[in-house]
Order: C-alpha cells, then sequence, then structure tokens
C-alpha cells in the first residue's frame, strides 16, 4: 500500500513537469486537476483501506536508495501517517475538484494559470511525502518541499498589493521552523546521527533533551500550524493564495503541521512530562482566543477564515497538550480520549475549513471582491454555494448537529476529567482553558453569524454583489460532498472514530471506551452513564416535531404568505448602505475584548459645525505578538546591520589597513598556536 | 415496561412544556403588573395572544430568502427539544441520554445562530443591531453557563442530566461553596439568555433598549408565534433546568411510583410559578442596564462560574 501511494507522489510530481510542458494547451488545466483528483482520492481510498485492516501488523516499510549517497531514504506508512493521509487525500480531491471546476472558467481576477498548475500537484505531493517519510531527512526535505511549493502559490499573485510582503514573511517563518525542526531531529539522532525514525524512536532520551525537542517542535511544526505567536504568516499568506490553494493551506498543510508534532513529541521523544501537556495546552488556549477575536475584527472574508484556522489549530493543541498530561500521569484510556477529540478535530477541520475557503473562492470570483462589506445578498444569487457556506458556518460554529461540535463535545468531556490530574498547577490550569475554549467557541459562532450574515443575508451593497452569478456545477459538487461530510460525521461520527482508533491506540496504548463496539448511534467516551450524545437522535426529534409542526400548522391554522416591504418600524430605508456592516456587528465585541486584548482605538474625527468635509472613523487594532515577539529581534538585527555597515563606506585606506590588520592578527595567531 | 413508562413520560414532559410555556410567561407579566399597582391583562391572555398570531397570515418583506421562512421552525424545534429534555417533574426520560447537559446548552445555541441569521436577512438596521447585540450578550453568557455546566458535573461526576438531578437530591448540594457560585452565575446568565431585565426588556419596543425584539421585528403572524413561543419555551427550560440542578427536590427517580410522579409534577408546576414570581419582583426592583455595562454583569457572572470550577478542581468538592 506504501508503494501505491509512492506512485501516487511520484505521479503528482509528473504532473507539475505536463504542467509547464503543456503550458500552452486551452484545457490543461482540467488535466491537471482531474489528476491530482483522481491521485488524492486514491491516496484517501488507500489509507482508508489500510485503517480498515487494523493498520496490519506487519506495517508497511520501504527503503529506496535515492536521497543523500550514504543514507537511504525511509518510508514508511503506519496507521498514524494513515489516518493523516485520509484527511490530506480527501481534503485534496474535493479542493481538486473546485479548481477543476474553476479552471473551467477563467477569470480577471486569477491570476495566470500558469503559475498555478506546475506548483499544485507538486504541493500536494510534497504533503503526502511528509507523511510517510520514516527518516529525518526525508521528513525535513519533503517538509521543505512542502513550504517552498506553497509559497509560490502564494506568490502566484505577486502583483495585487501586500502578496509579495506576505510570502516574504511566509518564507522567514517557514525557514526558521524547518531550522528548528532541523535541531530536534538533529538532537534525536544524537552523536552517532541515526536519522532513521526507527532509531530514534527507540533510544533512551534525558529529560532536557526530550524538552528541548519539545520546545524545537512547538516552534517548527507548531509555527507551521499556526500557534500564537507564531501565527502571524498564516493570516497573511493563506488568503493571498488563488482560493483553492488557501483552502489547502488552512485545511489541509495545517494538519500535516500537527502530524509533524504528534510524530515528534508522543511517538518519536517517547513519554513525555506532565507540565509538557501544561505548556502545550496554555498555548493551544491562548492561541483559541486570540484567533478568534482576530478573526471577529477582519472584513477581509478569507482573512478571517485563516484567523479562525489559527483558533481550530488552538483547539487541538489544547486537546494535545490534555493528552500529553495524562499520558504522563500514565491515565492511558483518559489520553485516548483527549487524543480523539483531538483527531478528530483535526478531520473536521479540513472537511469545514476547505469548504469555507472553496465557499469564499465562489463568492471571489462572482463578486470579484474579497471584502465582506461590499458583499451581501447572496443567498439570492448563489443560493447552492450559499447552503453549503452556511453548514460549513454551523460546523465551524461547535453546533450541534453537525461535526465540529463532536469534537468540542469528546475535548470538554476530556477537560472534566482534569481533577484525576495530581499535579496542582495542572487542577489550575484546566479550568482556565475549558473557559478559554468555552469564549472561543462562543465567539466563533458570533462570527459565523458576521461571515454568513452579512456576505450572503440582507442586501447587495454593490452592483457586482446584485448581479453574481452561481458558481459552477463541479464547484458545487465539491461544496456540497464537504458540506455532506459535515452533517453525516456530526450524526454518526462512529465511522470517523473507528478510522481514528488505530492511531489513537498506536500513541496512547489505549482506545476510547465508546470507540469500539456495535454501538453507532451513541456517542459514549467512557461511560454511559456518565454521558453520552447522539446528533442523530437529536436530528431525527427535532426534524420531526418541525415537519408535523409546520404541517399542522398550514393544515389547519394559516398558510401561504402576502409579500410586503420590509417593515423596518415604519421607517424602511432604501439604501442598502443602511445595513449593518461587518464591522458595526463586530462593534459590541471590539468594546468589550477588544480594548484589553488588541489594544482597539477608535478615533473619531468630525469636522467643524458649517465644515462640509466627511467625519472619518477610524480603529486601529495592534497585534502584541507583533511588537513583543517581531519587532524588538527586527530592531535588534537591523540595528546590528547599521553598526557593521560602518566597514562598508572606507576609503581604499582604511581598508588596506584591515587587510594588513587581519594578516597581522593572523601571523600572530599561528605563531602563537604553534 | 421501563422502556413504556419513559416513553410516556418523554411525551408527558414534551407536551406540558409546551402547554405550560405560554401560562409561566402570563403569570410573570401579571405579578409584575400587580407589583406596579396594575390590573394587568388575565394570566391566559398569552394563549390567546398565540392563537390569534398563529391564525393571522403571514407578511413577509419582498427580499426575505428561504432561509427566513425556515428559522422560525428552526428555533422553536430546538428550543422545545431541549426543554422536554431537561428532567422537570421525573428523571425517566427517553430522550436524556441523546444530549447531556453540554449538548443541551449547544442546542440552545443553534436556535441563537438561527435566530441572528433570520435578523439579519432583510437587511434593515434594526436586525442587525439586535443580532449584532444578541451574539455580544451571548459570546459573554455562554462560557459563564459552560462553567456553571462543569461545576455541577465535576460535582455529581457526570454530564448526564437525570444522573446529575438525581446525585443533587441526594447529596446536600446547597452547602458547597462552588454550587452556590454556580447558582449565583446561573442566575445572571438565565437573565441573559431569556431576555430578562436588567439585560434586555421583554416589554418594550424602543430601539436603544432591545436586543431579542429587534432581531423579531420583521417576523409576523404563525412566524412570530413560533419564535415568541420558543421565548416562552427558554424561560420554562431554564427554570426547569435551575430547579433541576439547584433544588431538585421532589423530582421522581427511577422506580419512582405512579403516585411520585404525580407529585413531582405538582411540586415542579410550583417550582415554576415561585421562580416567575420571585423573576417579576427581580425584575420590578432592577432598571435595564446599558448595554456595555452588561459586560460586567455577565463578565462577573463568569468569574463566579470559573471560581467555583476551579474550587471544584482543587478542592475537589467545597
Amino acid at each position: 500500500m506504501l508503494g501505491f501511494v509512492l506512485w501516487g507522489v511520484l505521479a503528482e510530481g509528473l504532473f507539475g513537469v505536463v504542467a509547464v510542458a503543456g503550458r500552452r494547451v486551452t484545457s490543461i488545466g482540467t488535466v491537471i486537476y482531474g489528476g491530482c483528483l483522481a491521485v488524492s482520492l486514491s491516496v484517501a481510498l488507500t489509507a482508508v483501506l489500510f485503517l480498515v485492516q487494523g493498520g496490519a501488523p506487519a506495517n508497511d516499510a520501504l527503503i529506496l536508495p535515492i536521497g543523500l549517497p550514504w543514507l537511504h531514504a525511509h518510508f514508511r506508512l503506519d496507521v498514524l501517517s494513515a489516518f493523516f493521509l485520509f484527511v490530506v487525500g480527501l481534503g485534496g480531491a474535493a479542493v481538486s475538484l473546485f479548481a477543476l471546476g474553476h479552471s473551467r472558467h477563467p477569470n480577471k481576477h486569477y491570476p495566470d494559470p500558469t503559475r498555478i498548475l506546475p506548483f499544485y500537484p507538486l504541493f500536494l505531493a510534497a504533503m503526502t511525502l511528509v507523511l510517510v517519510a520514516d527518516d529525518a531527512f526525508v521528513f525535513l526535505f519533503s517538509w521543505e518541499f512542502m513550504s517552498l511549493s506553497s509559497w509560490l502559490l502564494v506568490l502566484a499573485n505577486h502583483r495585487e498589493k501586500g502578496n509579495a510582503d506576505a510570502a516574504f514573511i511566509y518564507l522567514v517563518m517557514a525557514g526558521i521552523g524547518t531550522v528548528a525542526l532541523l535541531f530536534a531531529f538533529g538532537l534525536l539522532a544524537g552523536v552517532e546521527g541515526h536519522y532513521a525514525f526507527s532509531a530514534m524512536r527507540g533510544a533512551p532520551h534525558t529529560v532536557a533533551l526530550a524538552t528541548a525537542v519539545l520546545l524545537l517542535a512547538l516552534i517548527g511544526a507548531g509555527g507551521k500550524a499556526g500557534i500564537v505567536p507564531l501565527h502571524i504568516w498564516l493570516p497573511l499568506a493563506h488568503p493571498s493564495a488563488p482560493s483553492w490553494v488557501s483552502a489547502l493551506m488552512s485545511g489541509v498543510m495545517t494538519k500535516v503541521a500537527v502530524y509533524g508534532f504528534i510524530r515528534l513529541t508522543f511517538d518519536l521523544v517517547g513519554p513525555g512530562q506532565w507540565w509538557w501537556g501544561g505548556l502545550v495546552m496554555a498555548i493551544g488556549g491562548v492561541t483559541a482566543v486570540m484567533g478568534v477575536l482576530k478573526a471577529l475584527m477582519q472584513h477581509d472574508l478569507k482573512r478571517l477564515l485563516a484567523y479562525h484556522t489559527v483558533e481550530n489549530i488552538g483547539i487541538i493543541f489544547i486537546a494535545l497538550g490534555l493528552a500529553l498530561a495524562f499520558g504522563a500521569n500514565h491515565r492511558p484510556a483518559l489520553a485516548a480520549l483527549a487524543l480523539t477529540a483531538a483527531l478528530l478535530h483535526v478531520f473536521n477541520h479540513s472537511v469545514f475549513k476547505s469548504l469555507l475557503f472553496i465557499g469564499s473562492g465562489a463568492v471571489l470570483w462572482a463578486t470579484g471582491n474579497r471584502n465582506m462589506e461590499r458583499q451581501g445578498g447572496l443567498i439570492h444569487r448563489m443560493p447552492g454555494t450559499a447552503l453549503a457556506f452556511l453548514l460549513g458556518s454551523a460546523a465551524i460554529s461547535a453546533l450541534p448537529p453537525l461535526n465540529g461540535f463532536v469534537s468540542e463535545w469528546l475535548l470538554l468531556q476530556g477537560l472534566l476529567f482534569g481533577p484525576q490530574l495530581p499535579q496542582w498547577p495542572m487542577k489550575m490550569e484546566i479550568p482556565i482553558v475549558a473557559a478559554m475554549l468555552a469564549l472561543s467557541a462562543a465567539l466563533a459562532a458570533t462570527c459565523f453569524v458576521k461571515a454568513f450574515g452579512i456576505v450572503f443575508l440582507g442586501r447587495p451593497r454593490t452592483p457586482e454583489a446584485a448581479q453574481a452569478p452561481e458558481t459552477d456545477r463541479y464547484s458545487l459538487t465539491a461544496m456540497f460532498f464537504l458540506a455532506g461530510l459535515c452533517v453525516l460525521v456530526g450524526i454518526l461520527p462512529a465511522p470517523i472514530l473507528d478510522l481514528i482508533e488505530p492511531a489513537v491506540r498506536l500513541l496512547s496504548g489505549e482506545t476510547m471506551a465508546g470507540a469500539e463496539g456495535t454501538n453507532w448511534l451513541w456517542l459514549v467516551p467512557v461511560d454511559a452513564a456518565r454521558s453520552s450524545y447522539s446528533g442523530l437522535a437529536m436530528l431525527v426529534l427535532t426534524a420531526l416535531a418541525a415537519v408535523t409542526l409546520s404541517l399542522l400548522i398550514r393544515r389547519y391554522l394559516s398558510h401561504g404568505v402576502r409579500r410586503s416591504a420590509a417593515w423596518d418600524c415604519g421607517f424602511p430605508d432604501d439604501s442598502p448602505s443602511s445595513q449593518y456592516t461587518a464591522s458595526s456587528f463586530a462593534q459590541p465585541i471590539r468594546r468589550v475584548f477588544g480594548t484589553a486584548l488588541l489594544a482597539a482605538r477608535e478615533e473619531v474625527t468630525m469636522p467643524e459645525p458649517g465644515d462640509t468635509s466627511p467625519a472619518r472613523f477610524e480603529v486601529r487594532l495592534t497585534d502584541y505578538a507583533w511588537n513583543w515577539f517581531y519587532r524588538p529581534p527586527g530592531r535588534l538585527v537591523l540595528s546590528l546591520a547599521e553598526w557593521t555597515s560602518v566597514m562598508q563606506r572606507q576609503s581604499i585606506r582604511r581598508y588596506l589597513g584591515f587587510m594588513f590588520a587581519t594578516l597581522i592578527i593572523l601571523l600572530m595567531v599561528g605563531m602563537s598556536w604553534n | 415496561m421501563e422502556l413504556i413508562t419513559e416513553g410516556l413520560i418523554q411525551i408527558a414532559q414534551t407536551a406540558l412544556v409546551l402547554a405550560l410555556a405560554p401560562g409561566l410567561t402570563g403569570l410573570v407579566r401579571w405579578v409584575k403588573a400587580r407589583l406596579l399597582r396594575r390590573r394587568g391583562t388575565p394570566i391566559l391572555q398569552v394563549y390567546s395572544d398565540f392563537a390569534r398570531l398563529l391564525r393571522k397570515k403571514v407578511v413577509v418583506a419582498h427580499n426575505a430568502s428561504w432561509l427566513f421562512r425556515l428559522v422560525p421552525y428552526l428555533v422553536f424545534n430546538a428550543v422545545w427539544t431541549a426543554a422536554s429534555l431537561v428532567p422537570t417533574f421525573s428523571t425517566q426520560l427517553l430522550f436524556a441520554p441523546a444530549a447531556d447537559l453540554i449538548a443541551l446548552i449547544a442546542l440552545l445555541s443553534s436556535a441563537r445562530f438561527g435566530l441572528a441569521l433570520g435578523a439579519l436577512d432583510i437587511g434593515t438596521s434594526f436586525g442587525g443591531l439586535g443580532a449584532s447585540r444578541e451574539m455580544m450578550i451571548a459570546s459573554l453568557a455562554e462560557p459563564a453557563m459552560l462553567m456553571i455546566v462543569f461545576t455541577v458535573s465535576l460535582f455529581a461526576g457526570t454530564t448526564h442530566l437525570p444522573a446529575v438531578a438525581e446525585y443533587m437530591s441526594q447529596h446536600q448540594a446547597f452547602l458547597q461553596v462552588s454550587v452556590l457560585l454556580a447558582a449565583i452565575a446561573m442566575v445572571i446568565v438565565s437573565l441573559a439568555e431569556t431576555a430578562r431585565i436588567p439585560v434586555d426588556n421583554p416589554a418594550t419596543h424602543l430601539e436603544l433598549t432591545m436586543v431579542h425584539e429587534a432581531m423579531v421585528l420583521e417576523y409576523s403572524g404563525r412566524h412570530l408565534a413560533l419564535i415568541e413561543a420558543a421565548g416562552s419555551l427558554k424561560l420554562v427550560l431554564y427554570l426547569s433546568l435551575f430547579c433541576c440542578l439547584f433544588v431538585p427536590w421532589g423530582i421522581a427517580h427511577q422506580a419512582a411510583t405512579p403516585l411520585d410522579i404525580l407529585a413531582g409534577l405538582g411540586i415542579w408546576v410550583i417550582k415554576l410559578a415561585v421562580g416567575a414570581v420571585l423573576l417579576a419582583v427581580l425584575e420590578t426592583c432592577l432598571a435595564k442596564m446599558r448595554l456595555f455595562r452588561l459586560a460586567d454583569l455577565l463578565g462577573g457572572g463568569f468569574l463566579f462560574g470559573l471560581l467555583s470550577v476551579i474550587l471544584m478542581f482543587v478542592f475537589g468538592s467545597l
């Protein structure tokens, strides 16, 4: 099966070459995206097959004589990588289908396809390759390949304002991350330099070394996933790419980063310390709250979604931290519960975030604008996109009976076992992290009421929005496929939990109590007397009541509607600009939370009485991460550069003097050496 | 046999919460009027109001979408489902395992999500205003509610509502400091969630004070009836939930005789009535708060909840 996956990677690599060779062919987009769709789908199916067989006792491993001359390339497929392959394959397939649809109708808002087509399959191939890597060299090589190919895709639209800066910051951050991972693997490999994962797994590691690896993994893999304060590149780079690439970066690439983190901390390092869990949870909590708060303040639809990725990564890291803490305290069953929550959220987020990003792509294509303040009323013009986007919004807001709720519910159930941790700091921390999780879930709902309400509901704010065409059938199919998954996994999570179960067993040695067994209807994390949930029962109950009720009312009481002008307290205003905007919708939240957490400052400039110039209202937000973590080192580097640049402005005599002095010093060193 | 009993009790509860909801709203209104030395409308007036609204034809704005017409059914049924899953007079509810306490709260947020979208659909400034404020209040009240859920779940060792109710009635829950703090937080959250003074004023249509009323401004006829009914149901739900969590005495447990169940029913109705009178007194004594003062009130509720959870975590049960 591993061979099949590698053939898929090779095929995608070839698509990249084909895209360059056939750049003059008009239907090249269809070929490339169709090919990527087929490969991604078969990779996902392979992964499912592998997982259904219970991961086969003899794991798939392969050593190919490529790469460095003294080091063969190791590949291996185990249940953890298979689960992530499933996520990547599924996301890649849906996104490729959308891209296939969009490549068929070129649009002036999209960059030249030749700047996307060669790199798109390479990006997919790199992500797949990271997941099957079994030594540090292959891992880092494909990791860096993944960064660079996505960097090229971010640059696809390089002429648009801000994109080049976003790509530069992305490149710098990706470089820092790779260096951190390089050190992490270096520490794990030890002085003998055993770069194969199997050697690292077996070797004993001291606590100090293991902790250093954890911190480096947080910087390298966590930064790629977008944890605060390393998230700054993410909301810049993800929206700058074409929408389907944004979907891949947010929905899928961040999951590959989470995979990297899990592989390093849960698998390679070995048993952890309890306070690692505390650290990871704290980072996760802060990431979740700051991500969603920043998302609420955006009025660029794609940037809003990118900040939401930060939030969801925070949720995943809370769950991972909880699993680390439980694991370190020898509570494998509870660690399994937290890990199940984390991996289910990985899957869920990849589904609804890909859906929302391609939905925003459809909106961008239809109206030519990412700014939410210039949309409105699209539910009438784009009914299919609106329905799919609505389902995705409800799912990401963790509303039952959709899938986002299931994973957050599992995580909350895990947090409720917090008192079983004996350490006092954890006892204090877990309630606070739970509160942060609750806050971020509530704010996410607010944020998506805003996103869906301003873009799709109300009256069109511009002529473009009033004339927006519905997107094509391929794109709609992709969106409804993902939206259907949101509903299906929400009401029947059991099949996905079955796919997660082997990976959880691998990492924690246990499995979530309710995960196995024949009970498909009820989700029981530990014990039926303690807690249970059934989205299907809830949905059936509510839907049954709704249908009966509406039939009864229509039959016996009143039916039909009369259309009329809006009531609006008797003074309807024809101008669409009288509606609430995205900024006004978020204003109460900005006042309540933003003043302290984002240093939000509002500035109103009113003209003098009699002056006809317009009044101005300005809002300024500060990201503390920039001020605290990036500006000081940036200033330091600049001042060092200033200081050393003195050397570059000297006369020729001085340079000769420098050379002479260097020579003298070298001679003196050489003499004293002897 | 047990299945039949549970099914019957579930049906009775589902019907009863709906039947009692308008009466409870009417009672609150009547008591408030009496406290202000007005005569007040009869308690049963709310029932005829609903009957009248349900018979009327719906007037919908020209640019309303399908979502606008779907929302009333969604909101009403989500709230109704939630209300029928709270143990009120008996813990033997057939569908109780479908949604625990956390899912119940989340179901109510689904309803709110729908209502806020319905408010934005026509594109009037009032709708946006109401939706924006409602979501702001919710994003403060919901975490506070979850903290309360955490406290009682940690105390009872379960999030399964009937089990929580049974545990609470068997142990001296009210003697616990953390449970007491959670109860205070729950009062604040309930006021916010049911749109009562000091958070919202259910009796005004002044744009400066209204939150919930601004959202439903465009609804009429049967749609309005459903949304108003959902509001009444929410009041029943929060009072019942409060009683179930903090004053659980009298609720019939497993293996209860029919007489116990009848007694539980009577006690529940009395609890609701007492709750309604207390709410009316509270509302009469307080003034509506300014919108941005709410952050202090609800933040206070949140802190009470957080404090109670931390106490529960650190000291096991204090």
